[in-house]
């Protein structure tokens, strides 16, 4: 018990380490690509520490619960993963968090702010079947939704290569990269001022932050386990997804919300079917 | 490094840059446009630039400010949260240019919100916008001092 608190304790101080230097490799690798000098690779930790010692604004006492929650779900979920609680639990911890992100921006009324909102739900619903598949594949192989059981197997990658797949997907969308960047935004855009995080100012937006460095860590972890038996190569893997993505947001255009649920939609039924089948015919 | 020095310096290496026209040519505002692109990059300071008032740390303005678009540049300045810095870009943004006589133009913007930085040229050069928001980036760093010391005393 007293080493499972350890482990969840210190698994949510290194998260937002982790994730915070994730994104300043992203923010560097971006750079690099458009042929540009970049940013600092510790940027992205500038940037919310300025947040939390700015002034705050509030629109409405709403917004600062809904941060909190937002951030609470996302620091309980990474800590679940890290004891290796229920897979399926993690998941509706984490979409319970969103929601409340959403009803935040909800709350408030610039028409930015709606819009935005709006589109995450969109967003939600394009990649919470995805995460609902991978959890159903991964029982299909393991027979179990618990953590522990399911990284006894130690090759999963080799069983739902196609999950895989969705995974890198839903990283896509959860980042909000092109061609999914639809709700915040992204980029200096400002096509939606900024979209869902309009409202969102100094330091309750700076807990998003970290709320969505703690979302990347838990995605990239469940890629992780994909590789169970040695998780420095499961890490590997997670990383050469990340960027991908990273490759594929700076090499595409943005598309349409309807665009977006039409793709992931079909591409989420049929990868699941086919994965899913493939794993029968192996028995 | 204690945290009061790291939350300092991270006021200066991340300034965040909303742009307002305030009735300018376009001149001043390519280049500060031209201040984005690969050549000069100015992310490379830290400097995104943001669509949003509330998220924003320094106002750069170009263009003069006339009847009509006074509360706007008053209602943005008001919408950014403190500390905040303010920069005029151009000579029509500092003093009015060559607009300065005409019947509708009230003068430099400094004549509506406190100025902190003047950036001079018409248009101004990338070169010298850079050189002006990184002042303007030391200068919200003092700020951000004197507010602590402010709440200090307040305490």
């Amino acid at each position: 018990m007293i080493k499972e608190i350890g482990i969840f304790i210190v698994a949510v101080i290194l998260a937002p380490l982790i994730g915070g230097f994730l994104s300043g490799i992203d923010r560097k690798l971006t750079a690099f690509i458009q042929g540009r000098y970049g940013p600092p690779i510790w940027q992205p930790f500038y940037d919310v520490i300025k947040l939390l010692y700015k002034q705050r604004l509030l629109v409405n006492d709403f917004q600062v619960f809904s941060a909190y929650m937002y951030l609470l779900s996302a620091i309980l979920s990474v800590g679940l993963f890290a004891i290796k609680g229920d897979l399926l639990m993690i998941l509706f911890i984490m979409s319970l968090g969103l929601v409340f992100y959403i009803a935040g921006a909800l709350s408030t009324k610039s028409p930015y702010s709606q819009v935005g909102a709006q589109r995450e739900l969109m967003q939600m619903l394009a990649y919470e079947p995805m995460l609902i598949f991978f959890a159903i594949a991964v029982y299909n192989v393991t027979g179990s939704f618990n953590l522990a059981q399911i990284m006894t197997h130690g090759k999963l990658l080799l069983d739902l290569p196609l999950m895989f797949i969705l995974l890198g997907l839903v990283l896509t969308i959860k980042l909000k990269k092109s061609p999914f960047d639809l709700s915040a935004s992204e980029h200096a855009h400002q096509e939606l001022v900024r979209g869902i995080l309009t409202d969102y100012s100094g330091p309750y937006l700076a807990l998003i932050h970290i709320a969505d460095w703690y979302e990347l860590v838990l995605i990239l972890a469940m890629i992780a386990i994909l590789w169970s038996q040695n998780l420095v190569i499961g890490a590997l893997i997670a990383l050469a997804t990340f960027f991908v993505d990273i490759v594929i947001d700076n090499i595409t255009a943005r598309m349409t919300v309807k665009w977006m649920l039409a793709f992931s939609w079909s591409i989420s039924i049929l990868f699941t079917i086919v994965n899913i089948a493939y794993i029968y015919f192996r028995r | 490094m204690g945290l009061k020095e790291f939350v300092e310096k991270s006021f200066k290496k991340s300034p965040w840059v909303l742009h307002y026209n305030c009735s300018s040519c376009n001149g001043c505002d390519i280049e500060i446009l031209a201040c984005m692109t690969p050549l000069y990059d100015m992310e490379r300071f830290g400097m995104v630039n943001v669509g949003n008032p509330k998220h924003a740390d320094i106002l750069v303005v170009t263009g003069t400010v006339n009847h009509k678009n006074k509360e706007v540049l008053k209602n943005i300045y008001d919408q950014m949260p403190e500390p905040k810095v303010v920069v005029a870009v151009g000579v029509c943004a500092a003093t009015g240019g060559i607009f300065r006589e005409a019947y509708n133009v009230l003068g430099g913007i400094d004549k509506v919100i406190p100025v902190d930085v003047y950036v001079p040229g018409c248009p101004a050069k990338p070169e010298a916008i850079i050189d002006g928001l990184y002042k303007a980036a030391e200068i919200l760093k003092e700020k951000y001092e004197k507010m602590g010391k402010a709440e200090e005393v307040l305490k």
